[in-house]
């Protein structure tokens, strides 16, 4: 596991100090929590997404609802990229018509996965507001899109990528800068290629 | 969890379920597991086809499976237009081959193909640029109806391997039997087949089947019963000496029903013709799934339209 020469950006540690920052900033700029849900990309901001949802009940003692969205099938380059990912579903049990809906996402690169998230978002219903909270911003955006909440930035090149590992999905939670053409995630794991 | 490039098909089109394999299978029942909450929404549509043109091309009367084709394609954004043998140039004489090339020139992505003549598929396959899926040709195969069978025993058992599959009925010429064997077999279930003798084609058993001529023999422990449509225009043929004596003989009432599992589910895979091969009480009762048969061959035929536009593995590893 995680054989990597180079040593992680975020390690558990400062992974958990980020998310525990990031919690406490989205009960500070929204006021209504009751009108507040939050909905992770497939798959690792699902992850965060429940992460959130844990930190925000440990501080103001209310659930709040976490959904799933699966973005394949709003992606601008679906039929021209070839092969699929595995298709699964989206899980947004609860009607966001009016809610306040928290997006989360463990990488914002290009901004092309938030684009499709926000096509797919608006399939479910008419949100009063939709906020973006993303683990690592790296830059690179071909899209006007920018996030509300911001674990950490991270200056990179656009032909290295960002992986995110964390521990429900990859056994080990951390945050590596790959060059290209190397893997730092465990066996059985593709690297997600040139994140967006 | 296999890498994510193992999803696909090494297909390029869906001429049958005999040249795939137990993966492929159940690649398109997980996939079309995800679009079935895309026909619970409020908006049922995502943009995954978005200017994709796709022609469904049928040469045979058909409702359901045209229907459900054209739902699964705008669903997807696809843009679709259909022909039926009447609206086309087929009635005044066109060869499918002369068909196929003025379609193949207006260049749609896919064309969904239903005839009457085993193989028009494979025609189509090796002319066209277009991925082909074969939605019924002949009595040869009927695909994706197998798949939206396996599909609803898969939810309503939780498994194919394993379970008992009685299908009783016109066996010689329905191409939906011969799907559903290829793919039964293929996922470890054991099939009967049951029917009168003048339509049972010879050779079944070296299929791998069990063959019982009397429905009562065929049921006896089954998990799922599968009853197939009595062709009334076959009657002609003399397979049988009248519809009433086909009921008594071979339909499936209450009473039989009872000769299967407790927990047997029902299927048809339409149009019914109550009163001949299935009474209406049974095609109405709580085991019958014929309708979900019906919801699921959307999502399963969205299915095959997405993966099928992916491309097929090989074609991407060269």
């Amino acid at each position: 596991m995680s054989s990597s020469e180079t040593s992680p950006v975020m390690d558990a540690a400062k992974i958990d100090r980020t998310l525990s920052r990031m919690a406490h900033e989205i009960l500070e700029k929204n006021r209504d929590l009751a009108n507040l849900v939050l909905v992770g990309i497939r798959t690792r901001g699902v992850v965060l997404a429940e992460r959130l949802a844990r930190k925000i009940r440990d501080i103001e003692g209310i659930e709040m609802p976490v959904g799933i969205l699966d973005i394949t099938l709003y992606r601008d380059d679906a039929t021209t990229i070839g092969p699929h990912a595995l298709l699964k579903a989206t899980l947004i049990h609860f009607p966001i018509d009016g809610k306040k809906v928290i997006l989360v996402d463990d990488v914002l690169f290009t901004g092309r996965t938030i684009r499709a998230a926000l096509d797919g978002i608006i399939d479910f219903g008419r949100p009063s507001a939709i906020q973006l909270a993303v683990l690592v911003d790296r830059g690179h955006r071909e899209l006007p899109i920018r996030a509300d909440y911001v674990g950490k930035n991270l200056p990179t090149t656009v032909e290295e990528a960002v992986e995110v590992s964390l521990e429900e999905e990859d056994g080990v939670d951390a945050v590596h800068i790959v060059k290209p053409g190397a893997s730092t995630r465990s066996e059985g794991k593709q690297p997600k290629k040139g994140k967006r | 969890m296999t890498p994510e490039a193992d999803f696909r098909l090494r297909h390029r089109h869906l001429l049958g379920i005999e040249p795939l394999d137990a993966d492929e299978i159940r690649l398109i029942l997980d996939t079309a597991e995800s679009f079935l909450e895309i026909s619970r929404r409020p908006i049922k549509k995502v943009p995954t086809l978005r200017g994709r043109t796709i022609v469904n091309l049928f040469m045979e009367p058909s409702t359901r499976t045209r229907s459900s084709f054209e739902i699964a394609e705008k669903r997807l954004s696809a843009d679709s237009l259909s022909f039926s043998p009447s609206s086309s140039s087929v009635s005044k004489g066109e060869t499918l081959l002369d068909t196929a090339r003025n379609l193949e020139a207006m260049a749609p992505d896919m064309i969904i193909i239903r005839h009457a003549s085993a193989g028009a598929p494979h025609l189509l396959a090796r002319i066209c640029r277009s991925n082909i899926v074969n939605a019924g040709d002949g009595a040869h195969e009927h695909p994706t109806q197998a798949l939206l069978d396996a599909f609803t025993m898969r939810q309503k058992k939780g498994k194919i391997g394993g379970l008992r599959v009685a299908i009783v009925g016109d066996i010689t010429n329905s191409r939906v039997v011969r799907s559903n064997l290829f793919l039964l077999k293929k996922l470890g279930a054991t099939v009967v087949i049951g029917g009168p003798p003048t339509l049972l084609p010879v050779g079944l058993d070296r299929l791998g089947v069990e063959v019982k001529p009397r429905i009562e023999q065929a049921l006896e422990g089954c998990d799922v019963v599968m009853m197939l449509r009595i062709q009334r225009e076959r009657m002609s043929h003399g397979a049988f000496p009248s519809l009433r004596e086909y009921f008594n003989l071979y339909g499936l009432t209450e009473e039989r029903v009872r000769l299967a599992k407790k927990d047997v589910i029902l299927m048809h895979p339409g149009p019914m013709n109550r009163g001949v091969e299935i009474a209406s009480e049974v095609a109405d009762g709580t085991y019958s799934v014929i309708l979900d048969q019906v919801t699921n061959g959307v999502a399963v035929r969205m299915a095959v339209l997405y993966l099928l536009s992916g491309g097929a593995a090989g074609e991407l590893a060269a």
